[in-house]
Parts: C-alpha cells; structure tokens; sequence
C-alpha cells in the first residue's frame, strides 16, 4: 500500500513537472494515456498483480490498433491524449448548489418525463441531504440480496472482495483485444458494476430499482459484468430516461454477461446522454461493446435498449448462443433526430445445436437523423437446427433524414432457418388527419403514432420504464413535427 | 348550424366540388347521395379539414368560418367525421387513442380530463350500443378489424365524442344487413335536438334506418335536385343516369 502511494506521488509530481496539467490534484491522473496512467489507475484501486498486467496487455494490443471506419457515422477525430483517463468518482468541478442553478432547459424536461425532485437533484449532480433517504433504501435492498446470496457491488469492490470470480469471467465473453473501443475500456476501465447470481437462485428484485437509487457517477469508461449460475435468474436495467449532467464526450464501455446451464439475464438500457444540440454541435459519443455468452445449455440472454440520446451511438449487443437449446433475444428501438447519428444493431452467433434468436429492430429518424440497423446472423457448423428471426422496422419523420439496414448472415450448417423481414414507412398524412380530425394535434399524434411503432419492444421494458421511455421518445420527438 | 355558401374544392388542379350550397340545422338529418365520383366524400373531407384540397367559398358552422379552422380545431368545436377508410394506427390501443382524444377535445374546451376509470365505464357503455365486443378496447386502432368491425369503430367513437355535427361517410358500405341495422341503431340513438346528421351514402338502404329530414342528390361536384325521403326511394328506382346527364357541364370530363 505504502509503496503505491509513493508510486503515486511520483507519478503526479512528474506529471505536475511536466505541466500537463495545472492545478493537479491528487484523485485525477494527468491528461493523456501512457502506461504509467495505466499503472496509476490500477494502484489507485489497489488493485491485484494480475489485474494490472490484463489493463497493459489490452494498453499495448491497443497501440497496435486503428480506430475503425466502417460504421456508418461521421465526427471528427478524437484525440485520446487529450482524455483525463482517471478521475475520482466524486466531480472535482463544484456542482450546482441547488436546483435553481440548474439549466431551466433540462429542469423543463424533467418536469415532463415526471422524474421526483430528489432523483433530479441526484442526476444534477446537487450536492444535497436528501441522497441519505436514497442511501438507506439502496442499503435494505442490498441486505435483501445479500441473503439470497446475490453479489451486486461496484467493479472495483468486487476486485477487492470477489477477486476470482472477476479473474474468471473478465474477459471471457469480450477480449482484451476484441475492438477499439474495447480494447481501450479493457486498459483504462474505472468502475461500473458487477453482479453475480448463483446456481438457482431468482434474484428476488429488478436490478434496476437498486440501480437507479445507487449508481449515480458511472464515469466515462465503465465495465460491467453479470454471471448467472446454472438456474438463475436476473434482470438488471441500466441507464436512466433523465438527462445525465456530463461533460465526457467519449463513452466506451464494456457490458459482458455470462449465462450457464438454464439460466437467464434480462438486460434493458435506456439511453439518453445528451444529444448535441439543434445544430449538431456537441453531444456524448456512446461506442460500446456489449456481449452476453450463453454458455450454458438452456440458457437465456435477452437484451432490450431504447436509444434516444447521444450524438452518435454505435453498438451491437450481441449474444454468443454456445449452449445447445440457448436463445438469444435483441429488441431495440433507436431514435435520431436533429443531427443525431446510430449505427446500431446486434449480433447473434450460433454455435450450440438448436440454438434460437430473436431481433426486433425499430428505427425512427426525425429532421437531419440518421439511423442504420446493422445486424450479424452467424450460423457456426455445429449448430444444427438453428433458427433466427429478424425484423428491422423503420420510420422515417420528415424528408431530411435517413434510415439504413445492413443485414448480414453467414450460415455454415445447412438446417439452420434464418428469416428477415425489413420495412420502411412514414407517418401517413391520412394518419395524421384521422387523429387530428379527432381532436389530438398534430405535436400529439406523432408521438403517439411512433410509441405505437415502438409498442412491441416496449413491452420487453419492465412496467415503470415501458411507461418512461414512452414519455422520453415524445420529449425527444419535440420540434421534430411539421 | 351549418350554412355552405358556393363551395369548390379542388385537388391537383382538378376540379371536384363545383359550387355546393346547403343549410342544415340542429336535430336535421341530412342525406347526401350520388353516384361514384360525385363528389360526396370530398365535401366530407373538406368540410372535416382535409389539407389536400384548395377550397374556396364559404362555410358557416354556428357562425364562425369554418375554412379557417385546423381539423382538430373543428373537431373541439364539434365536427365529427366518420370515415370511409377508417385508417390503421399499428400497435396503438383503440381505447387509449379514443381518451387521448376526447380528453383533447375536452381540456380545448375548459372541462376537465377524465380518468381511466371513468372513461373505461363511459367506454363500455358506449360499445353496448354498437353492440361492440369488449375485446375491441385494447387492440391497435382498427389494425385487422374486418370492415364492418371498421364501422362499427367509428360510431363508437362517435357516441364518446358526442359531436354537435356527425358527418358520415359511406358508414354503410361493406357492412351485411345484420351490422347495418345495428350501426343505424346505433346512430339514431345518437340522433338528438341539439345535433345534426349529414349521412353520405350510395344507396338507399341506409336511409331506411336512418330517415333522413332532407335528401341531396349530388353529381358532378353540384347539387342537382334536393327533397324529402321519398327522393331517396325514386332514386332507388331510376338510378343516377338521368342526373349525371343533366349536370355534366360543358367539356367537364364524363
């Protein structure tokens, strides 16, 4: 411990003599990504040998890569020296003292989407008294899964409290060296959350409650994992329908889940880190890498993510079916509007023998938006028997925007079925005038029609967070009608 | 209630209604009857707001100008169309969309929302007079209803939005006689002092369940002769033929 620490010191006087940066204080490494970055952020989280030697693996496998083009998406290049790779979970830049300082513009929004006064104050960033309410709840809960013997922790306390559990599964559905993106995290990653669930046990509540309540903070590069052992179950949701305050352009993070014998992880995202603004300037770029395994016969992974925020979002949650008889799911709706881009979509890869996968893809893109389905269907060798179902809807809104699928299968075993389906439409002036003519305007009826597009991934949502993301979608459609 | 001054309406250039003029008061019914292509429908969708035509003339409704008010600024004012096509919104639950609306019309109106639970019973007691089976609440507005189910759709929609003036468009066609008893039921419960009826339809049948106050004969975007129900019955007998002759207009297309 105490040579960390002077490890530490001496990296940050080094930095400070360089000058990188100008005020340093001793919870943010210096501006830039070299291995002693790396080795300050490991030290800082006290973590194991092992641990450190997989970050520098992926750091230098990384400086081998090249930042991928293919995607459909445009931005201008992103400097990775001149990212703050560690800071301390608590902002270093004051926050509002309170909500009057808050921009009037997202308190508005708020306002909207109904979300209760504390949580705005938590998702601002206000440094208030009322968290302590939130903290008492988020602490019964963590004793009610405790005594089933449900493991829900930060990523860095289940480094220190769980360690070969996190050396077993790290990595083993996402490489170090997997992509870009990927690589970085795998290098750099700060925190996110772990969950573990062992052999038949149903974890008694929805993650997400526990989620919403505790996970404030989750930082630039978070990594995530989920194990569920043979029998199990979780449903874990991630993200919030509330605009975050952040000021990190660059998100890369890393969701692996892994399923074993008959279990089953349900994963939800709602997404809405902020946009850019009308004109396209700024706003969060979210590439991520999401990958569940099931490894196990019989098992489940179903992932379900409204995407409404961010200035370009570019992932693929993907399920990799090894276990014979293991399905995996993929329900997506994804917004664009204004200047928003999305390359978004999924891949399935079938190994196991009567293997399953569903995909449901709902695209709308309003004003400049747009928003392209792109979508992997694998049929390994062995997997007799396989079948997948694909269908990628599309709705455009306006005649500024665009919408594009890119689907591609590989079959390699002669039983397997593979359907797609793919459609495009627009919200039809006679639509429209049936509405209106009934009495709901216009600002109302597009809303209303593009949740009924939406209907059938939402229904995949747990209840309150169907009927938030409902709101969120008209909120985000605002300015987009006419 | 409703005074039609000269009315034209035309779309891409061509003419289609060529200078209606009609009265209807409060607690008429008014039938409008034509062959294909008359033009009836068309004075259904501008006298409802439909944005395709160009329009010129004048249109009274309680004295305000009617050509001047948005679609759904009609229907707060009490403007009801019941469609020909009644259009399919996927995977938006019939009775949702049917609160929304009402509560729409309501809030424009300065009375207060209704609940779920108050308009769920409003709801049912309304289908009961369409004799509409429940199952219909909850499935996406009028997305693989059968025709008649369409129909049917849409005076129950009617009966919650309770206009001051229903336009019905061909609310007969496609329906058997058995579902058009019942929406005519359905209608003349519906038929009221202080509400008026203007019921477009092809043939006759209709109006021996809905009897009407007036008869309009339109053709060729005029009306040619108006009467009393028994014109209806005379057309019935002699078709359309001899009207069409007598209104086609000089180098107006056949």
């Amino acid at each position: 411990m105490s040579t960390d620490n002077a490890r530490i010191r001496e990296l940050s006087s080094r930095a400070y003599k360089y000058g990188f940066v100008s005020d340093f204080e001793s919870d943010a490494a210096p501006r830039g990504l070299n291995e002693d970055v790396i080795r300050l952020i490991s030290a800082k989280k006290n973590e194991p040998q092992w641990l450190l030697d997989w970050r520098l693996k992926a750091y230098r496998h990384w400086l081998t890569m090249r930042e991928p083009t293919w995607q459909n998406v445009h931005y201008e290049p992103i400097d990775y020296q001149d990212i703050i790779y560690y800071s301390a979970p608590k902002p270093k830049t004051p926050g509002p003292n309170s909500l009057d300082e808050v921009d009037p513009e997202l308190r508005e929004m708020f306002g909207k989407l109904g979300i209760s006064l504390a949580e705005q104050e938590r998702l601002t960033g206000v440094a208030v008294d009322a968290v302590v309410d939130s903290v008492s709840v988020a602490t019964t809960f963590k004793h009610k899964l405790a005594e089933v013997g449900v493991i829900f922790c930060s990523f860095s306390e289940a480094v220190q409290n769980h360690p070969e559990l996190v050396r077993k599964y790290l990595g083993s559905v996402v490489p170090y060296s997997d992509n870009f993106f990927a690589t970085l995290n795998s290098a750099v990653f700060s925190d996110g959350s772990f969950c573990y669930v062992p052999k038949g046990v149903r974890c008694p509540m929805e993650l997400s409650t526990y989620f919403r309540i505790n996970a404030a903070d989750t930082g630039q590069f978070e990594r995530t994992l989920i194990v569920a052992e043979e029998g199990a179950y979780v449903s874990y949701l991630e993200g919030c329908t509330a605009p975050m305050r952040d000021n990190n352009q660059l998100h890369a993070a890393v969701v692996e889940l892994v399923a074993l014998d008959n279990a089953q992880i349900k994963y939800a995202t709602v997404q809405n880190w902020y946009p850019g603004d009308a004109q396209g300037r700024g706003g969060i770029f979210n590439f991520v890498t999401k990958r569940g395994k099931c490894a196990g016969a019989h098992s489940k992974i179903s992932w379900t993510q409204v995407e409404t925020g961010s200035a370009i979002t570019w992932k693929y949650p993907g399920v990799i079916l090894q276990g014979d008889y293991s399905v995996g799911e993929f329900y997506s709706v994804a917004l664009t509007a204004n200047h928003q881009q999305a390359d978004t979509g999924t891949k399935m890869i079938h190994i196991g023998r009567h293997t399953r996968s569903t995909i449901l893809s709902k695209g709308i893109s309003a004003g400049h938006g747009q928003n392209t389905y792109r979508g992997l269907v694998k049929i390994q060798k062995g997997a007799t028997g396989a079948h997948n179902h694909t269908q990628c809807d599309s709705l455009l809104l306006g005649s500024q925007c665009g919408a594009h699928t890119f689907p591609y299968v590989e079959v390699k075993n002669p039983s397997a079925q593979v359907e797609h389906e793919a459609s495009t439409s627009k919200i039809s002036d006679e639509q429209l005038f049936y509405c209106r003519q009934r009495g709901i305007s216009a600002e109302d009826a597009v809303p209303m029609i593009v949740n009924g597009f939406c209907r059938e991934v939402f229904k995949e949502l747990p209840m309150e967070f169907a009927v938030e993301a409902q709101k969120l979608l008209g909120v985000s459609l605002e300015g987009c009608v006419g | 209630m409703l005074e039609i001054n000269d009315l034209h309406a035309s779309v891409e250039g061509r003419e289609i209604l060529r200078g209606i003029t009609l009265r209807v008061e409060a607690g008429e019914v008014h039938a409008i009857m034509g062959p294909n292509g008359s033009g009836k429908s068309t004075l259904a969708q501008v006298l409802a707001g439909h944005e395709s035509y160009e329009v010129s003339g004048e249109v009274l409704y309680e004295g305000q100008d009617l050509l001047a008010m948005s679609a759904e600024a009609r229907a707060v004012a009490g403007i009801f169309l019941a469609f020909q096509y009644p259009v399919e919104i996927p995977g938006v639950g019939n009775l949702y969309f049917l609160r929304t609306a009402l509560n729409a019309v309501r809030k424009q109106r300065g009375l207060e929302e209704l609940d779920a639970l108050d308009f769920l019973a409003l709801a049912k007691e309304r289908m009961a007079l369409v004799e509409m089976d429940q199952s219909f609440m909850n499935r996406a507005v009028n997305v693989d209803f059968s025709g008649g189910e369409k129909k049917r759709n849409e005076i129950f929609q009617m009966a919650i939005l309770e206009p001051k003036l229903a336009i019905l468009d061909e609310t007969d066609s496609g329906l058997d006689i058995d579902a058009l008893r019942v929406v005519a039921a359905g209608v003349n419960a519906l038929r009221r002092k202080d509400r008026a009826l203007l019921v477009i339809t092809h043939y006759q049948r209709l109006l021996d369940y809905i009897v009407p106050d007036r008869v309009h004969v339109i053709a060729n975007g005029r009306i040619v002769q108006s009467g009393g129900k028994e014109l209806a019955i005379e057309l019935e007998k002699h078709g359309y033929g001899s009207f069409e002759k007598a209104s086609a207009a000089p180098g107006a297309t056949p």
